[in-house]
């Protein structure tokens, strides 16, 4: 059974249509690139699949926990999937080790030595062991999208998704965080992650979903999409962004 | 005639006094309750609730507090009520100062970035735990110069208690000019008691105002 099922899924802000009747589905382990140009709908998308945008019409699961607009339905499946952000968004008035510790005490109940544990070790899993007690403002970009990283994996999530994670950074950053995702895609995480980077892409995707104005216009293996995409909308995007 | 040496009319102004600072406390207490609750019902996502606390704000803003003060006190006494001076006074400026710090600290709420409610949401938080432990320290820290600079207004609107006869520093001139005949220097002891109250506030202000600075910016 697949992880994550989106079916007919369609998102209006006013008259505007911002996607259009969108299926996909991941199964475990899989790690899907979204990509297209912007206003394409891809964030969009990710962002309805743990209900930071309501929808419109059709559903969305994950791990059997169906989105619905209501507090307790919202957060059962947040549980279940961890978002990153372009933006990292850690809390600035807490250390990084707070910042990891502070929803499983909240939201889990989790006692104070062992949140503590978990943030060790999610700091150590992402290098970050030694900023510990550094705060956001003291750490540089990559390494706040890290500590992101470690935040949402404290929760434990069964999936990941990742809104242009890499967007915002300097380039010499881009890379650090990079590593950490592909070590997450090899120990079996499920992601869906919208993204620029073409190499991550194809050095780490299974598949690749490309989308134009609100509609998924491809979903293909990696290595054929980038080989020999079908669509000529496909084609013309990668003609666009490979030629350097 | 009795003779008002210095120290009489000092004395007594300070009696009285302990009644501003007593009302102030009230108020300030009082008004910041029940201001957090409308603080919650203004940014909840309930529209009903958004619209009585956006409500009763306009109300509690947009009249004086002299009127306030007079329906507290002879409005509720013409449905039978009998109000004492000092819960009168007490329950209009509580009821006046929460609209103020409602107001205040939604402002401040409003300017913590969304992305920090949606980092909380995506990390399974409920609505409560995203403002108890993300959004509120952050706001708190942003709310501390208005919230303890309105408090210097609400220690100068206790004297509008006076005009119902309350007596507390304002009143208390008042009578002691009656009987002294000595207008300025009963005035200018008063205006110098409401600055020993007020300008302490002032500086806490500015000192915690560094102090929350230093404390986020570890540098």
């Amino acid at each position: 059974m697949s992880l994550i099922t989106i079916t007919e899924v369609k998102k209006r802000f006013g008259d505007n249509e911002v996607l259009k009747g969108i299926n996909l589905d991941v199964e475990p382990g899989e790690v899907i690139a979204i990509i297209g140009k912007s206003g394409s709908g891809k964030s969009t998308l990710l962002r309805c699949v743990n209900g930071l945008e309501t929808i419109n019409e059709g559903s969305i699961m994950v791990g059997g926990a169906q989105l619905l607009p209501d507090e307790i339905h919202l957060r059962e499946l947040r549980l279940k999937v961890g978002m990153i952000f372009q933006q990292f968004n850690l809390f600035p008035h807490l250390t990084a080790r707070r910042n990891v510790m502070l929803s499983p005490m909240v939201v889990k109940k989790t006692p104070k030595a062992e949140a503590e544990a978990i943030a060790k070790k999610m700091l150590d899993r992402v290098g970050l062991g030694h900023k510990f007690d550094a705060y956001p403002d003291q750490l540089s970009g990559g390494q706040q999208q890290r500590v992101a990283i470690a935040r949402a994996l404290a929760m434990d999530p069964i999936a990941m998704l990742f809104d242009e994670p890499t967007s915002a950074l300097d380039p010499e950053m881009i890379n650090e965080v990079l590593d950490v995702m592909v070590n997450l895609a090899k120990e079996g995480m499920t992601m869906i992650v919208v993204t620029h980077e073409m190499g991550f892409a194809r050095k780490v995707a299974n598949r690749v979903v490309f989308m134009d104005r609100g509609e998924i216009v491809e979903d293909a293996p990696t290595a054929e999409f980038f080989g020999k995409p079908r669509s000529e909308r496909a084609q013309l995007f990668l003609s666009k962004i490979l030629q350097h | 005639m009795m003779e008002f040496t210095t120290w009489d009319i000092l004395r007594n102004l300070l009696l009285a006094a302990r009644w501003t600072v007593l009302l102030s406390l009230a108020a300030f207490i009082g008004g910041g309750l029940v201001g957090l609750a409308l603080l919650f019902m203004r940014v909840s996502k309930s529209r009903a609730l958004q619209r009585l606390s956006f409500g009763y704000i306009e109300l509690f803003q947009g009249t004086p507090l002299l009127m306030q003060l007079f329906l507290a006190f002879f409005g509720l006494a013409l449905f039978g009520l009998d109000v004492p001076l000092w819960l009168a006074a007490g329950l209009a400026l509580t009821l006046w100062t929460s609209a103020f710090l409602a107001e205040i600290w939604r402002g401040c709420v409003e300017a913590i970035a969304k992305g920090q409610w949606e980092a909380a949401s995506s990390l399974a938080m409920s609505y409560l735990q995203q403002m108890r432990y993300v959004v509120l320290p952050q706001a708190l820290r942003i709310a501390v110069p208005p919230t303890v600079g309105f408090s210097v207004q609400v220690v100068k609107g206790t004297a509008v208690t006076s005009i119902i006869g309350f007596v507390e520093l304002s009143k208390a001139s008042t009578m002691l000019t009656n009987a002294t005949f000595e207008p300025f220097k009963v005035y200018a002891l008063v205006a110098l008691l409401y600055f020993v109250l007020c300008w302490p506030l002032s500086k806490t202000s500015q000192v915690l105002e560094k102090k929350l600075n230093v404390a986020h910016h570890h540098h």
